[in-house]
């Protein structure tokens, strides 16, 4: 109290009853919460054992043919392939494959919620004033400020990580969504309007697609957000890359953390090279832009 | 069905918060600028009445910002009035709900855009049977339609490519052929030629007269080119600063330009070109001299017979019969404005 601020109001008392608020909140809600994110936890250990029990010949033989599907370029298949190798030999095939579990599943689920909201939010100028400094927090505010509430909701594990990864990875979505589509040609939506198409119409036909270059940007973003998640997630029991790293922090073991950083990176190289090429894939019927 | 075609009855147009309001104060006498400048509220159109007759190609002409985009996008109400109805086969559409605006728009009217408007992901194909497929034509149906509409533009055999293979001139047909696929009875044309190169634009200029012709549309086309509104409409409107301020054929305006705005505007045009014969006949007088022009042709094309020195020259209507003559005189008079 040096700076002599004056006491205006109580915040420690504020502080307390915010707390206590919370507390009966997760005392309420807790139980039910956990119940509706079951069939969620349910999906991620489902895929993370997959991938773990698939002998390893078979992930990469599935990695590399969804390259060469999306890029239809040797090149990048061979260095997608090379790369899940090189997993292998660092000696962090099982960890990688539940980063890559965590990581799929809260990518999907980003694009399944920040894409529709982008949507809404590119109809509504006044959803978009209430959205914007609301995403501006979510990617802002310190991760660890709102792992807190999660993990006393859910206990440390799993579910609170995958929902804290989504809350940072899923504003990019939102805004490259709604970004794009604004961006729209106004003469071409006029024109679908002209033909008498519904809003529906409007959405499917031209707005969507002309938009995707702008969705997939942002889907690409969302993956490299939850990638980059997965060190902090794994404090509070994700598991994984992250907590490689971590117990190498923990342990001073510096070999621990550098061949796990390493995964990470080539796990984010992979990745960012698969979901460019589907980016470009579904722009292919676009041309040039006419 | 009421009276066929279009009127537009006393359309008036403010853009900004409270348009009533403001049009309340343009209606006891406040003008465009004052207007702006007071509340802040743009005077697009104001009190706008037209009647176009089915059928007919009805050229708006005005410069930028003198409302005719404005105007166009009122007959399928992609910009609502604040004021005024308009009636297409005597039934106001201002009147339909959100459905049978679509249906109208889907049916009735057609517009075909400056910039094309063509969907840039899909195929030229695809693009001239969005119409049919957003009514909800089975996609046989609507391909045989579109294969229709393209031969009838000339662009058979370019179905599957997109439109940033084509130049600018076959986009448009493209965004014609669309606009024909629906059937509509009403053709919007939006400046729908202004993007295109001078020889090009002359081309699209006699196809869509040569197809008017078949097909018998009501077609209003908007320009800000004098030259295309005379040689396309059969009437034209002159709209500046959201006014109309002279409406009739394009020989009225030419020959009695309502006011000075009006005749500054039709003072450097090719009268030769665009008056006919017809228009300056002299029929009390007869001439036997071999050679004669038609009644319909344009003035220049009696040139090359005065250069040989004929005094009067003989004018005949379609059937090839004598109506009269056209002399030297009345020919310079015409080239004068007079």
């Amino acid at each position: 109290m040096t700076s002599g601020f004056p006491t205006l109001w109580d915040s420690r008392s504020f502080g307390q009853a915010l707390d206590a608020a919370f507390n009966a909140l997760v005392a309420a809600w807790g139980e039910t919460l956990e119940w509706f994110f079951m069939p969620v936890l349910r999906l991620l250990r489902l895929m993370e054992q997959g991938l773990q029990t698939l002998p390893w010949w078979v992930v990469l033989a599935g990695l590399a043919g969804l390259t060469f599907w999306a890029s239809r370029n040797w090149g990048t298949t061979a260095l997608v392939g090379v790369l899940t190798v090189a997993l292998g030999l660092l000696g962090i095939w099982n960890e990688a494959m539940a980063t890559i579990a965590l990581m799929v599943v809260a990518t999907l689920l980003s694009i399944a919620i920040g894409v529709p909201t982008g949507i809404l939010m590119s109809r509504s100028d006044r959803l978009r004033t209430v959205a914007m400094p609301v995403l501006d927090i979510m990617q802002t505010m310190p991760i660890f400020v709102y792992l807190i509430p999660f993990v006393m909701l859910f206990g440390p594990g799993k579910i609170p990580a995958l929902l804290a990864t989504i809350v940072f990875a899923v504003p990019p979505a939102v805004r490259l969504t709604d970004l794009g589509i604004r961006q729209v040609d106004a003469e071409i939506l006029e024109a679908s309007r002209a033909f008498g198409a519904s809003p529906r119409q409007q959405l499917f036909s031209v707005q969507l697609p002309l938009a995707l270059p702008s969705v997939m940007a942002g889907v690409n973003q969302t993956t490299m957000m939850a990638l980059s998640m997965v060190v902090i997630a794994s404090m509070i029991g994700a598991g994984g890359l992250g907590y490689q790293v971590l117990q190498g922090i923990q342990r001073l073991e510096v070999s621990r953390g550098l061949m796990a950083g390493l995964g990470i990176v080539f796990l984010a190289v992979i990745f960012d090279r698969i979901a460019q090429a589907l980016g470009r894939r579904m722009q292919t019927s676009l041309h040039q832009e006419g | 069905m009421g009276d066929p075609g279009i009127r537009v009855e006393g359309i008036s147009k403010v853009f900004g918060k409270t348009p009533a309001k403001a049009l309340e104060l343009v209606r006891s006498g406040m003008g465009k600028a004052e207007l702006l400048e007071k509340t802040g509220h743009a005077l697009g159109l104001h009190d706008i009445n037209l009647t176009i007759g089915a059928g007919e190609i009805f050229v708006i002409m005005g410069l930028s910002g003198s409302g005719k985009s404005t105007l166009i996008r009122h007959f399928n109400r992609l910009i609502e009035p604040t004021a005024g109805r308009i009636l297409v086969d005597g039934e106001d559409i201002l009147r339909l709900d959100e459905p049978g605006l679509r249906n109208f728009r889907r049916r009735k009217i057609a517009m075909v855009f400056q910039r094309f408007g063509l969907l840039p992901h899909r195929n030229v194909l695809d693009n001239v049977m969005y119409g049919l497929l957003i009514d909800g034509v089975t996609r046989r149906k609507a391909e045989e339609r579109a294969r229709e509409q393209l031969a009838l533009v000339g662009l058979a055999g370019f179905e599957t490519r997109f439109p940033a293979q084509l130049s600018g001139g076959m986009q448009q047909r493209v965004g014609l052929a669309r606009a024909l696929a629906t059937d509509a009875g009403i053709l919007l044309m939006d400046e729908a030629f202004s993007a295109l190169d001078p020889l090009i634009r002359h081309d699209m200029q006699l196809q869509l007269k040569a197809l008017q012709a078949k097909l018998q549309k009501t077609i209003i086309f908007i320009t800000h080119d004098l030259d295309e509104a005379l040689l396309l409409g059969d009437h034209i409107a002159i709209l500046k600063d959201g006014t109309v301020r002279q409406a009739g054929t394009g020989a009225e305006i030419l020959t009695r330009p309502a006011d000075d705005y009006v005749a500054r505007f039709v003072h450097d045009v090719n009268r030769a070109r665009i008056l006919t014969c017809g228009q300056i006949t002299d029929r009390a007088i007869r001439v036997d001299t071999p050679g004669s022009v038609d009644a319909r042709a344009p003035i220049e094309t009696a040139f090359a017979a005065f250069a040989q020195g004929e005094q009067a020259i003989a004018v005949v209507n379609g059937n090839g019969q004598p109506i009269g003559a056209i002399t030297w005189q009345r020919v310079m008079q015409a080239l004068a404005g007079r």
